[in-house]
C-alpha cells in the first residue's frame, strides 16, 4: 500500500479509487518482477475459495442440479440435502455451543413418529404435519434439556444416547404405530401430495434443499448475532466466556432446543419421503448420529463450510465404496479418527491453511 | 411374595455385571477425565476373543481369562500411549469423537470376522447350577460368582488406589496432572497404566457376560449405557456406590421384564432418568 501512495496517481490529489487501484495493480503486474503475475493468480484463488463467494454459489449450484436429473438424482439430492441439514445442526450444537450429543437420532425419530401419528390418528395432511412434528420436537426438547444438562461435559453425550434409546424402546411398544416392526403411511395421504411419483420426489427434493439452505442461513444469522458472539466465545474458551458474563448454560439450552426442532423437521421429511418407518430405522445411532459426526469431523468442526465439505466427501466415498459394507464403515471411522488426531480443523481447516499460505507468499 | 423377592434377588445379581462394566469406565474417567465411548465395544471384543480361543483350543472359557486379561491390558496401554493421550486436553470433543470412531470401527471389524449372529461362550454346567437361599428362592451360582467377583475387583482396586504408591500416583494424577509431572512422574505412563487396568477389567467383564447372555458385534453400546447408568446412579467417583448403582439398575430391569419382556431395558433407562431427576449427583456422592 505504501508504494501506491507515492505513485503517480497520488500526485493529482485524489485518493486512489477502486478503478485506479485496479489499474495500479495491473500496471505493477505487467511491469514489475516475475513475482507479480503470481500474485494476481493467488488473489484469484484466494477469492475463489473465500467463504463469502464460493460457499453460497456452490450451495446454490448443488441445490439446482438435481432439478434437471431423473428420479435417482432427485432421490440422491434429497438425501444429500437432508444429511447436510443434520450435519449443519450437529455442527452448531457441538462445534459452536460445545454440546456434544450422540443422541440426535432421538429427534430425527421423534419428528418422524410425530408425523406418522398426526397423519394416522388425527388425519392431518402429511405436508401440514411436518412443521407440527418439528414443533412437537421443540416442546419435547425443553424437559429433555432440563434433565440432560444435569450431566456435565462428556457424560451429557452418553445421557443423550440413553434418552434416544428410551424413545426408541417406547415407540417399539406402541402397537398402533406398528410396534417394533414399524408401519407405512396410508397410501391416500401420500397420493394427496401428488399422484405422480416423479413430482413427489421433486417436491421432497425442493423442500429438503430449501431446508438445508434455510438451516445454513439460520446458523449463519445466529452466529452473526449477539447470541452467536456468545456461542463462539463458548467454543473458544468456555470459562472465559462465562466470566465475561455469557450465560453459558442458557445459551447451550436454547441451542439444544432450536437444533432439536429443526432436526425433527428433517426427520419428519426424511420418513415422509421414505413412507415406511420402524423404531430401529428412525432412531438409528449409526445413520443419524455416527455418519453425521464423521461428516462434520472430516469436513471441519466449528466451521460453517465444514458440513458441506464433509457431505461432499461422504457422498463421494459412499458412491465409490459403499459396496464394501463393513470395510467402508471401518475406513470412514478410521478417517474420522485420523482427522481428529492430525487435522482437528478438518478439510475446511486444511483449505484455510492453504489459502493463507497462498496469500502470504 | 416370594416371586417378587426372587425378581429383586435376580436383579441384584445382574448388577454385578453392570458394576464390572462401570468400573473400567469409571477408572479412566477418574484419572484423566476421559469418557471412553468404545468401552462397551471393548468388552464385546474381549468376549469374541475368548470365543475364538475356545473354538480354536477347546479349553474352558474361564481359563481364557489367563490370556484375555493381560492381552486386553497391553492393548489398553498401547492404545492410550499411541492414540488417546494425543486427544487429552481442555477440549472434551477430541476424546469423545476418537473413542466414538473406535466404537464404530470395532463393531464393523467384529461383524466382518464373526458375522452378525448372536454367540454365547460355552460355560458348561456352571451357568445352570444354583443354590437355595430360602425355601423356594434359588440363586444361580454363576451370577452370584460374578457379583462376588465384582465386589472383589472393586475391593482390590480400593486397596490398590489407597494403599500402594502406584495407586497414590494415580490419584495424584487425577487431582492435578500438571503438578504430578513436577514430582518426576510421567503422566503419560500413568494414563497408560490406568487404561491398562480399565481394559483388564473390561476383559474380565467380557468373558463373564459372554457366558451369561448372548452377544453380537452390535451389543457393545448397550454395555456402555448400562455401565454409565450404574456410575451416575451410584455417584461419580464412588466405586462402592457404582456397585449399588449396578444392582439398582438390575432390579429395575428385572421388575420391568416381569411386567412385560419388552420393558426390561426401558425400565432400567427410566429408573436411571428418574434418579438423575431426583438426585443429579447420584445416590452416594463422594464428599467433595
Amino acid at each position: 500500500m505504501k508504494e501506491e501512495s507515492t505513485s503517480f496517481f497520488k500526485k493529482k490529489g485524489a485518493p486512489p479509487g477502486v478503478a485506479k487501484k485496479l489499474l495500479l495493480r495491473f500496471a505493477r503486474g505487467w511491469t514489475a518482477s516475475g513475482s507479480a503475475p503470481r500474485e494476481a493468480e493467488q488473489k484469484f484463488f484466494a477469492r475463489f475459495f473465500s467463504k463469502k463467494r464460493f460457499f453460497p454459489c456452490f450451495l446454490l449450484l448443488c441445490a439446482l442440479l438435481p432439478l434437471l436429473g431423473d428420479n435417482t438424482d432427485r432421490q440422491l439430492g434429497f438425501e444429500f440435502a437432508a444429511t447436510l441439514t443434520l450435519a449443519t445442526l450437529w455442527n452448531l450444537l457441538a462445534g459452536y455451543a460445545g454440546v456434544v450429543s450422540i443422541g440426535q437420532q432421538a429427534f430425527v425419530g421423534l419428528g418422524a413418529y410425530f408425523l406418522f401419528a398426526l397423519v394416522v390418528f388425527a388425519g392431518v395432511p402429511a405436508l401440514a404435519a411436518v412443521p407440527l412434528a418439528a414443533l412437537a420436537c421443540g416442546v419435547i426438547a425443553v424437559p429433555s434439556a432440563r434433565l440432560l444438562f444435569r450431566l456435565r461435559g462428556p457424560f451429557f453425550a452418553i445421557g443423550s444416547w440413553v434418552l434416544a434409546e428410551v424413545f426408541r424402546l417406547t415407540f417399539a411398544q406402541i402397537s398402533s404405530l406398528g410396534g417394533g416392526s414399524g408401519m407405512s403411511l396410508p397410501i391416500m395421504s401420500i397420493l394427496a401430495i401428488s399422484h405422480s411419483r416423479p413430482e413427489r420426489l421433486l417436491l421432497f427434493y425442493v423442500f429438503s434443499a430449501a431446508l438445508a439452505l434455510a438451516t445454513t442461513a439460520l446458523v449463519f444469522a445466529l452466529l452473526k448475532s449477539r447470541f452467536g458472539l456468545g456461542l463462539t466465545a463458548i467454543r473458544d474458551a468456555e470459562p472465559a466466556a462465562a466470566s465475561l458474563g455469557v450465560d453459558v448454560m442458557w445459551l447451550k439450552r436454547v441451542v439444544y432446543i432450536i437444533v432439536a426442532a429443526v432436526t425433527g423437521l428433517a426427520g419428519a421429511l426424511l420418513f415422509l419421503q421414505n413412507v415406511r418407518i420402524s423404531p430401529d430405522a428412525a432412531f438409528s445411532v449409526n445413520d443419524w448420529t455416527a455418519n453425521i459426526i464423521f461428516i462434520v469431523v472430516i469436513g471441519g468442526i466449528g466451521r460453517l463450510e465444514g458440513p458441506l465439505i464433509g457431505c461432499l466427501v461422504f457422498f463421494g466415498l459412499r458412491a465409490a465404496f459403499a459396496d464394501y459394507g463393513a470395510w467402508y464403515l471401518i475406513g470412514l471411522g478410521l478417517l474420522a479418527i485420523l482427522m481428529m488426531l492430525l487435522a482437528p480443523a478438518g478439510i475446511a481447516g486444511l483449505l484455510d491453511q492453504l489459502r493463507n499460505r497462498l496469500q502470504k507468499r | 411374595m416370594i416371586s417378587w423377592l426372587d425378581i429383586i434377588v435376580q436383579g441384584i445379581l445382574v448388577g454385578g455385571f453392570y458394576a464390572l462394566f462401570a468400573t473400567g469406565l469409571s477408572l479412566i474417567f477418574g484419572v484423566m477425565r476421559l469418557v471412553n465411548l468404545a468401552h462397551g465395544d471393548f468388552i464385546i471384543l474381549a468376549a469374541f476373543a475368548a470365543l475364538a480361543i475356545v473354538q480354536f483350543t477347546g479349553i474352558h472359557p474361564l481359563l481364557c481369562l489367563a490370556a484375555i486379561i493381560p492381552l486386553m491390558a497391553a492393548f489398553g496401554y498401547i492404545l492410550q500411549r499411541g492414540v488417546l493421550n494425543r486427544t487429552l486436553g481442555k477440549n472434551i470433543l477430541p476424546p469423545l469423537l476418537v473413542t466414538f470412531g473406535l466404537s464404530i470401527v470395532i463393531q464393523n471389524a467384529l461383524l466382518l470376522e464373526f458375522s452378525a449372529d448372536s454367540q454365547k461362550l460355552p460355560m458348561g454346567n456352571l451357568t445352570v447350577a444354583s443354590v437355595q437361599l430360602l425355601p423356594g428362592l434359588n440363586v444361580g451360582l454363576y451370577p452370584l460368582g460374578v457379583l462376588i467377583t465384582a465386589a472383589a475387583v472393586i475391593g482390590a482396586l480400593q486397596i490398590f488406589l489407597y494403599k500402594t504408591p502406584l495407586g497414590a500416583a494415580l490419584r495424584a494424577t487425577s487431582d492435578d496432572s500438571t503438578t504430578i509431572r513436577l514430582m518426576g512422574i510421567d503422566n503419560r505412563h500413568i494414563f497408560g497404566l490406568a487404561t491398562a487396568l480399565s481394559f483388564a477389567v473390561a476383559g474380565l467383564a467380557g468373558v463373564l457376560i459372554g457366558g451369561y447372555t448372548n452377544f453380537s458385534p452390535a451389543s457393545g453400546p448397550s454395555n456402555l449405557l448400562f455401565g454409565f447408568e450404574a456410575i451416575i446412579i451410584g455417584g461419580l467417583g464412588n466405586l462402592w456406590g457404582t456397585l449399588i448403582g449396578g444392582m439398582i439398575l438390575g432390579v429395575a430391569q428385572a421388575i420391568g421384564a416381569e411386567i412385560n419382556p419388552g420393558y426390561q431395558v426401558l425400565a432400567g433407562h427410566i429408573a436411571f432418568l428418574a434418579i438423575l431427576l431426583a438426585a443429579p449427583r447420584g445416590l452416594f456422592p463422594r464428599m467433595a
